[in-house]
């Protein structure tokens, strides 16, 4: 058995896209080779890359296809004799199958006696399968992102091929692609071995030879590297900001990383001479310069920062390094100083009418748009709110929505567009708008993912609700609701975001009134149709919220969605009482129970069997009709306070106590009766039955087993 | 600790001399700066119009651009209203264009085993130009000093052979090489026999605060919409002209004859939509453009742009 290894040389392909097309080559050449009857069961696979490579190295290659035995059936026995003689039909079938006509043979299948061939397949060697077949699997590597660049544009890839390398065992597989032939050598880090070819002699020499020349081929022990590098090299009694994702980005940036700690003047902290706020500081040194931020043992900032370097210097070198890397982050943070002290000479006050020249959307008009309708809907929302006991302050609100969009008109923001509202509510704050409207304009955004935390403040809660439902109910008004995988401007994410407000925040909002008051700041109402797009698409994200977000079954959430979806914090509860109700084997039958009675309502209603409008006693002909009727009654009594208290658990362990009953019903009654008057009255008790007891959830739609 | 000894450091002029002469000897036409108003290097008719077409160009030049918005009255060390870059196409782009730009960095005095050096991902896109390519910026121990390119496309016509560029941002590479905070204290030229020292804040200090001045608050707007409008409808009818005259040529060279379509001003065409691209940037910097107007200003000038390089493709293949 043979070990293969195949790798990509590239110009820096994106860190972003690594990742993926590391394990996509793993996979593909790995089927290839399967598909191909060219893998040992005992095989092993190894997949590596840099920004300038990417390889798999696979073991437990088989160094070519086994022969195998083909049996060709051909014409008809009847037709391929006359009087003995192989007619012209057979000749032919002898001629395709490659054997001569005496080697055929007769076999009898399920339609009769027909002429065979036994063909044999010679495999093929590992080496020119891979030939043949390697390039198409590096021609179809996806990249989110591709170009040409030989002439003629033959084909298309992420970034320039620069080499390519495929050995089986010690011999050079010649894969062809973009016009490169396969050898047997790499290169080494650009700068810390130059452009000298590294010869490799075998596949398992791959990592050791690209190791001495200054490439770590593994993710996993780069990734490593960094992380001990980064705390071997923080200052003592300082911790670096964990950051998975810059940990990732830099794996991915570097062949032989290293770590260098800088230095920043403390003035740009908190209460220096130059303070900017923690955020900006973060931000220039995370999402501009792809720093490590460095703090001290209470979180606070320390005057540090950690960068991840692609190459080992030594001391002068480190020093000349570090200097360059101080010297832009001094420049970063002076700029972002500069924008500081500028945007402080227009408040936010004046700023809202400089909204009028940023658009929100063409047919939407502007942020000045927006900002007015933000406003008159965090109004009447929060009236709403507080009609309903939630703690509010609606002045703080209000002018919060006033001011939350001026930002975006701010010199800083322009600069750093992912500080927009924090940027506000650090202005805010500064000019003195008191902590809650700071505060609420600083959350507007949150949560920017389902992992995000929600605004801590009711102001806050309600304005980022507000606005993300202008934002909706806007993009539904002109027609521009998000449509299969299509969300251009991320609706589904800012829907998510309310619901998850409404479930963890503390504000008394239906989805209803939330949809009707956005809708309603639009002087265009929306058509029946857009409204019920609205009412589903607002649905389906509470379904998303429960299953997904908080783990329920689909069932359960079905079910309690089917009897209500727009209190969020309501559905939850009936989620979770559901849940915990539903293993029993009463509420199985129950649930069965109900499906049933659904079915036979619905399918008296399409013979035109209607119930009657209400329950006559007199018409009972059976005992367990009375009964089921006396105890639905006692039921139902009981459970209505239960509801109105939100003790769901209890109020279903009540519905589900109803199995004996329900069961002697169905076992002694037949619903439709001959006689109109009985059965009608039969199917006013279903209904009953099924409108009392489904204000929790649709036990139809629970799945039961059996 | 400075990189470079700041009295051996490469002062402005003499960074450009280097990059010039270091491209030059790799068989780059050494062009002169565009004379018209651009925005970036890439504008000049060197790049914007000879990356079409399949004929072989490597050029080299210093291209002043000029972002009214940018302008900071001088008082940011880091933001110049106009910036100086140095831009390389090299059409096809040679399979070690990457190798050759690092010896270019050598050239100016870096070396690069003392330095941390990173490609990182950086695509280039302008909707005015209808043009975008794949590429990266340089880093060079975290400051981006250059923008790498491979051109795609190039007034909405795919290339082929597409072309590099490589765009060196002369400021910061000086300011970095020098070791200053201030763009404004680079050293500009130093005098061989007394070493007396002129400085870029010397040479460019009033121009940043004046035209600072100008774009922001003194521009007529009104009048620089006048402008716009006659630069747009100059170019625009040129663009008609050569349009029927294009037309008419393939009609005469059907029928054996020719007309003179090779001397047709698609050049000027093109000069004209490059000034409406400047007086939309002034207007943008006043603060004259609304919402609503911007987008089909901007598509206004994509269209002439967009013109200008089918003219100028059908030109060359005439």
């Amino acid at each position: 058995m043979s070990d293969f290894l195949f790798e990509i040389g590239l110009e820096e392909v994106p860190a972003r896209m690594i990742a993926a097309a590391q394990a996509e080559l793993q996979k593909r050449v790995l089927s290839l080779l399967d598909r191909e009857r060219l893998l040992a069961p005992t095989h092993t696979a190894a997949s590596f890359s840099t920004p300038r490579r990417l390889a798999v190295l696979i073991t437990g290659v088989l160094p070519r296809q086994q022969d195998v035995e083909e049996l060709l059936t051909g014409p008809s026995a009847k037709v391929a004799f006359k009087d003995g003689q192989p007619t012209a039909a057979a000749e032919a079938f002898a001629k395709k199958a490659g054997v001569p006509t005496a080697d055929l043979k007769t076999i009898t299948n399920a339609k009769g006696e027909y002429l065979a061939a036994t063909v044999k397949r010679t495999g093929r060697a590992a080496a020119a399968v891979l030939t043949a077949e390697l390039p198409k699997e590096i021609a179809g590597l996806y990249w989110a992102k591709n170009m040409y660049w030989r002439a003629g544009k033959p084909e298309r890839f992420v970034r320039p091929v620069k080499w390519l390398l495929a050995l089986l065992d010690s011999a050079v597989v010649p894969v062809e692609y973009a016009g490169i032939t396969a050898s047997n050598s790499t290169r080494g880090h650009r700068i810390l071995h130059g452009d000298t070819p590294i010869k490799i002699n075998a596949p398992m020499d791959y990592e050791k030879f690209l190791e001495a020349a200054h490439v770590i081929a593994d993710v996993a022990v780069r990734r490593h590297k960094i992380r001990k590098a980064l705390d071997a090299v923080k200052p003592k009694g300082t911790r670096w900001r964990e950051d998975e994702d810059l940990v990732e980005t830099m794996t991915h940036h570097t062949e032989w990383p290293s770590v260098l700690l800088g230095n920043f003047d403390p003035e740009f902290l908190p209460l220096g001479k130059q303070a900017l706020p923690d955020e900006v500081l973060v931000t220039v040194m995370r999402d501009h310069q792809k720093y490590f931020a460095v703090e001290d043992n209470e979180h606070k900032l320390a005057p540090h920062f950690l960068a991840v370097l692609n190459t080992e210097a030594d001391e002068a070198g480190l020093a000349i390094i570090r200097h360059g890397n101080e010297r832009v982050l001094r420049a970063r943070f002076n700029d972002a100083r500069f924008f500081w002290d500028v945007d402080q000479k227009i408040p936010l006050t004046q700023r809202v009418e400089m909204l009028k020249s940023v658009t929100f959307q063409k047919d939407l008009g502007t942020y000045q748009a927006k900002t007015e309708r933000v406003v008159a809907l965090t109004g009447e929302l929060g009236e709403v709110a507080e009609k309903n006991g939630a703690p509010l302050d609606q002045i703080a609100v209000v002018e919060a929505a006033l001011l939350a969009k001026t930002d975006l008109t701010a010199e800083l923001v322009k600069e750093f567009t992912e500080l927009q509202g924090i940027v506000g509510g650090l202005y805010a704050q500064t000019q003195g708008h008191g902590q809650a409207v700071a505060a609420a304009i600083y959350s507007q955004y949150k949560p920017a993912s389902m992992e995000d935390t929600i605004p801590s403040t009711p102001e806050g809660q309600l304005l980022a609700i507000a606005d993300k439902a202008d934002t909706i109910a806007g993009m539904f008004s002109i027609n521009l609701q998000p449509t299969g995988s299509k969300d251009p401007f991320a609706l589904r994410r800012a829907a998510n975001g309310i619901v998850k407000i409404l479930a963890e925040g503390t504000l008394p909002l239906t989805l209803e009134t939330i949809r009707k008051s956005a809708a309603g700041q639009f002087q265009k109402s929306l058509d029946e149709k857009l409204k019920s797009d609205l009412i589903s698409f607002f649905t389906e994200r509470i379904q998303f919220y429960l299953r997904d977000v908080r783990g329920y079954a689909y069932d359960v959430a079905n079910a309690v969605l089917s009897t209500g979806a727009d209190d969020v914090k309501d559905a939850l509860g009936r989620a979770a009482a559901v849940t915990e109700v539903r293993s029993s084997d009463d509420f199985s039958a129950i649930a069965a129970a109900f499906k049933r009675m659904k079915n036979i309502l619905q399918q008296a209603k399409d013979k035109g069997d209607t119930a009657a409008t209400s329950l006559d006693p007199t018409l009972f002909t059976d005992d367990a009709e009375e009964l089921l009727a006396a105890s639905a009654k006692k039921v139902t009594a009981q459970i209505t306070p239960l509801i109105q208290n939100k003790d769901y658990v209890a109020a279903l362990k009540s519905i589900v106590s109803l199995r004996p009953q329900v069961d002697a019903f169905f076992d002694a009654v037949m619903v439709m009766a001959p006689e109109p008057a009985v059965r009608a009255n039969r199917l006013a008790l279903l209904q009953n039955l099924l409108s009392n007891f489904t204000r929790i959830a649709d036990f139809s739609e629970i799945v039961t087993a059996g | 600790m400075p990189s470079i000894e700041k009295t051996s450091a490469l002062s402005f002029q003499e960074l450009l001399f280097r990059l010039q002469s270091f491209w030059a000897e790799r068989g780059c036409v050494l062009q002169q700066p565009y004379d018209v108003e651009v925005g970036a290097g890439t504008m000049s008719p060197d790049t914007f119009l000879r990356v079409l077409g399949p004929r072989p160009w490597r050029v080299a030049y210093a291209q002043p651009s000029r972002r009214p918005a940018d302008g900071r009255y001088g008082e940011n060390p880091n933001r110049l209203f106009k910036h100086t870059q140095l831009q390389v196409i090299l059409k096809p782009p040679p399979d070690d264009i990457q190798e050759v730009y690092l010896q270019s960095l050598v050239a100016i005095g870096i070396d690069l085993r003392q330095h941390d050096i990173k490609f990182e991902e950086d695509n280039w896109e302008s909707p005015t130009l209808g043009a975008w390519g794949i590429g990266w910026q340089v880093m060079l121990d975290g400051l981006e000093i250059t923008q790498f390119t491979y051109f795609q496309q190039c007034g909405g016509i795919d290339l082929d052979p597409i072309a590099g560029e490589i765009t060196y941002g002369l400021e910061r590479i000086a300011a970095f090489l020098q070791d200053v905070d201030s763009i404004y204290d680079i050293v500009w030229a130093r005098e061989p026999d007394t070493g007396r020292e002129t400085s870029y804040g010397e040479v460019r200090l009033a121009e940043e605060l004046q035209f600072s001045v100008y774009n922001f608050e003194m521009a007529d707007v009104d009048k620089l919409w006048k402008h716009l409008e006659l630069y747009e409808s100059e170019s625009q009818s040129l663009l008609d002209e050569s349009r029927k005259l294009n037309e008419a040529n393939q009609d005469a060279i059907a029928a054996g004859g020719e007309k003179p379509w090779k001397s047709f001003p698609v050049l000027p065409a093109f000069d004209l939509c490059l000034k409406c691209s400047h007086l939309f940037n002034l207007l943008d910097a006043r603060g004259a453009i609304s919402v609503t107007e911007r987008v089909g200003v901007i598509a206004r000038i994509r269209a002439l742009a967009v013109g200008v390089a089918k003219a100028y493709a059908a030109q060359q293949g005439a």
